[in-house]
């Protein structure tokens, strides 16, 4: 058959990876000062927009999706024509995908340090840039599917699946769990409450880190890591189980984030048992990896794209033993809400994304620009300075994690809690500065890679178009008669996608279907009451400000959080709560029975200088809150949104809201007056108080109704 | 009242999890069995597909 010419562009993967190297130092560099900010508060600068609250989702979303996201875009944009001997379907949709997500992580860092957030971790963008989102990803998906639909290679290679299996449950996940009521322009409610949001946010969340930062990466690394060793991967056959049971396996784990809060205990259960079994996939393809390289360590030796792919791909192995480990339920009390998560993920993100992020950098842009690599020795060095980092990072954390945990549940012979959570605050600050400064070798590391491809493109000249000739595909194929059954997957791509949808979305109904049919069953405590107007506006502030990067509101059944913090949290508690904020992280104490704990004065005094109610705090402080307003008349439509998602406010409450709003405002007013604080009753600081003042208060309620019965 | 174990009332809710465990169990037998049938020289000409640009 005679061959067709084309060309491979490459100044889409060119674009994508200049992205992914900025963004990914820009998200880095907010995560060290972030990191310094938990040992020194003043780095908060008393600005709203560069307090931990805000910056700290502007990180996480930032390495995620700029870092992560344009590696894996690089990657694609790469590998998928050349697997399939063919240019990219639409040159336009390329460009359209590149400008469009960049415009997403430009509106997405402005948004969120402007308190524009709908308070789920790593989904905390608003309505509108998550429909640009959508968009876009769709516009990805058509231009990836239009190449393979169009391509010169019967046989998709496995890391295409594995770009595909993600692409759908990436949608999927972010469809789902994207669900929220528009209240105006940039404000919107998760449309879920209380557990059910929970459950769907960390079945979100536990597969974002699945199918963003795990299964697009290990496409990237069953292409990258034989390119550069220069052989075919270990055991294909490994492979195609690897993948399988991967995607199978992943998407019901996400409960294991929930371990002893208010989720259903077969819930539970079950994601601890999925959790586990992950182990097996994903050693398998950590082993496949570094097997690839079994016989030719030598090259790794002189390799810097190797040495970083080797430590990755173990980096890779030790978060996913890690993370069963975690699963369990009596690791997961000591870990969960601790610094061992933080420790963990970074391993993953530092380790497995970042190290197979800059292997891939150092192999792809000499080829890009045809030339080699500038210095191999400053590679190597950056090789040393990043693994140095990554250790100086977790160690840290696991320590601080162990040590405040045995504090933080000790009690005295006489039974009392024998430590302050304060007291394991300040035990914590030396090792958050360690952290800090093993996370700012690491970005170093990144400099000096940076430093070292500018020089590399200097030397070489880009090579915009690559020549490349192969034969059509014959359009009346039948496959041999002995042909392998997978090879008919590889040749129908969209049923490939059909079937991973399928895989995963079996995953996700089982584990929510329960959980959301019965939803008019979830037994509403008598006693627990919608918000009042001013709570709710409150709580829209705790939101903005990001207080749940900090402080949880789900105490667990353990005798010494019910000790410090107050009865262990219930179901029934939070179906009001669009969105819920449990939380995720204690670097502060448990909020969920805050309600009624201090007096109002406390709490201004607190928000305006915490460290003047609790010496040695390391929370900011939050002086615009004593001078800003609050926008009362946001308050109609805000009810308007809770009571058509089923929130019982009385038919035409909206029209009086704004009047119950006022008269609680001015009763808390008047009461820090007669504590000698005088302070106006429409600033929003006054709102905050009333919604903290509300929290978890309701079931105490309860109890003195079920007293009097009695 | 009790909240943490409401699902109970649901009649059968802890067949879920073992309809989920079959699932898998059968699901991941039936690959690895194909898997351990598969051609020799498919999955040679397979895992060579990156490095053919290389020739």
């Amino acid at each position: 058959m005679e061959l067709q010419k084309f060309y491979y562009d490459n100044k889409i993967p060119k674009f994508f990876a200049v992205a992914c190297i900025f963004w990914g130092a820009v998200g880095m560099l907010v995560g060290v000062l972030i990191a310094f900010q938990l040992a020194f508060p003043v780095l908060n600068f008393g600005i709203e927009y560069t307090t931990f609250g805000r910056l700290r989702p502007i990180h996480t979303n930032a390495v995620i999706f700029a870092f992560v996201g344009n590696g894996i875009f690089t990657a694609v944009y790469y590998s998928i024509p050349r697997l399939l001997k063919t240019p990219m379907w639409s040159n336009a949709l390329s460009k359209i995908h590149f400008w469009g997500w960049q415009l997403i992580i430009v509106a997405a860092a402005l948004s969120l340090a402007m308190g524009f957030t709908t308070g789920k971790e790593y989904a905390e963008l608003e309505w509108p840039i998550d429909i640009a989102i959508t968009l876009i990803w769709v516009v990805f998906g058509v231009n990836m599917f239009g190449t393979i639909l169009t391509r010169r290679e019967r046989h998709l290679y496995v890391a295409i699946w594995f770009f595909i299996a993600s692409w759908v449950t990436v949608a999927m996940l972010h469809i789902v769990n994207s669900f929220e009521f528009p209240v105006s322009f940039m404000k919107s409610y998760s449309w879920y409450a209380g557990v059910q949001d929970a459950l769907v946010q960390w079945w979100y969340g536990h597969n974002a880190v699945a199918f963003f930062l795990t299964t697009p990466y290990l496409g990237l690394m069953y292409y990258f890591l034989p390119k550069a060793a220069g052989r075919p991967v270990y055991s294909y056959k490994l492979s195609i189980v690897h993948f399988w049971s991967l995607i199978f396996l992943y998407i019901w784990a996400g409960p294991h984030h929930l371990l002893y809060t208010a989720l259903p205990d077969w819930a539970q259960s079950l994601g601890t048992a999925f959790s586990i079994m992950l182990l097996l996939p994903s050693w398998g393809g950590m082993l496949n990896g570094l097997f690839t390289l079994r016989g030719a360590w030598d090259k790794v030796r002189e390799d810097p794209v190797l040495k970083f792919f080797v430590v990755a791909v173990t980096a890779y192995g030790m978060s996913t033993f890690e993370g069963p480990l975690l699963s369990l339920k009596n690791v997961n009390a000591i870990s969960h809400y601790s610094d061992w998560t933080v420790a963990h993920v970074h391993i993953g993100a530092l380790g497995w994304n970042g190290f197979l992020t800059f292997g891939m950098m150092y192999w792809l842009i000499p080829k890009l620009f045809d030339t080699k690599l500038y210095s191999k020795k400053l590679a190597a060095t950056h090789f040393w300075i990043g693994t140095l980092g990554i250790i100086l990072y977790a160690i840290p954390m696991y320590w601080a994690a162990f040590r405040t945990y045995f504090m933080l549940s000790a009690f005295t012979p006489e039974g009392q809690l024998q430590y302050q959570f304060i007291d394991a605050v300040q035990t914590a600050i030396p090792f958050y500065v360690l952290r800090a400064i093993g996370g700012t070798i690491y970005l170093g590391g990144v400099f000096v890679m940076v430093y070292n491809l500018v020089k590399t493109a200097k030397q070489g000249t880009f090579l915009a178009r690559e020549y490349a000739e192969a034969a059509p595909l014959n359009k009346q194929y039948v496959a041999p008669a002995k042909a392998h059954w997978h090879s008919y997957f590889e040749r129908k791509p969209m049923l490939l996608l059909v079937l991973s949808l399928i895989v995963v979305g079996i995953g996700g109904l089982v584990e929510m279907v329960p959980t959301f049919l019965i939803k008019s069953n979830v037994p509403t405590l008598s006693s627990v009451k919608p918000y009042t107007p001013l709570e709710l506006q409150g709580r829209d502030i705790y939101i903005a400000e990001g207080c749940y990067n900090c402080h949880s509101q789900m105490i667990r059944p353990f005798r010494y959080e019910v000790a410090r913090y107050g009865d262990y949290s219930k179901a029934g508690e939070f179906v009001y709560d669009h969105p819920f904020q449990w939380g995720s992280k204690r670097t502060g104490p448990d909020l969920a029975r805050i309600g009624g704990k201090y007096p109002n004065s406390w709490h201004f005094n607190h928000m305006l200088e915490p460290g003047s109610m609790a010496p040695g705090s390391i929370m900011p402080s939050y002086p615009w809150l004593f001078e800003k307003e609050l926008d009362i008349n946001s308050t109609n439509s805000k009810i308007h949104a809770m009571r058509n998602m089923g929130v019982p406010y009385p038919e035409g409450y909206e029209a009086i809201a704004k009047v119950d709003l006022k008269k609680q405002a001015e009763e808390i007013a008047a009461n820090l007056k007669s504590e000698k604080i005088d302070i106006k009753s429409d600033k929003q600081i006054i709102a905050l108080i009333a919604y903290l003042q509300r929290v978890g208060k309701d079931i105490k309620m309860e109890k003195k109704l079920t007293n009097q019965q009695h | 009242m009790k909240f943490t174990h409401y699902l109970e009332k649901i009649s059968g809710v802890s067949v879920y999890p073992v309809i989920s465990l079959l699932m898998f169990v059968s699901f991941f037998v039936i690959v690895t069995l194909w898997v351990l049938r598969t051609d020799k020289r498919e999955i040679e000409y397979m895992e060579n597909l990156p490095l053919d640009n290389d020739k």
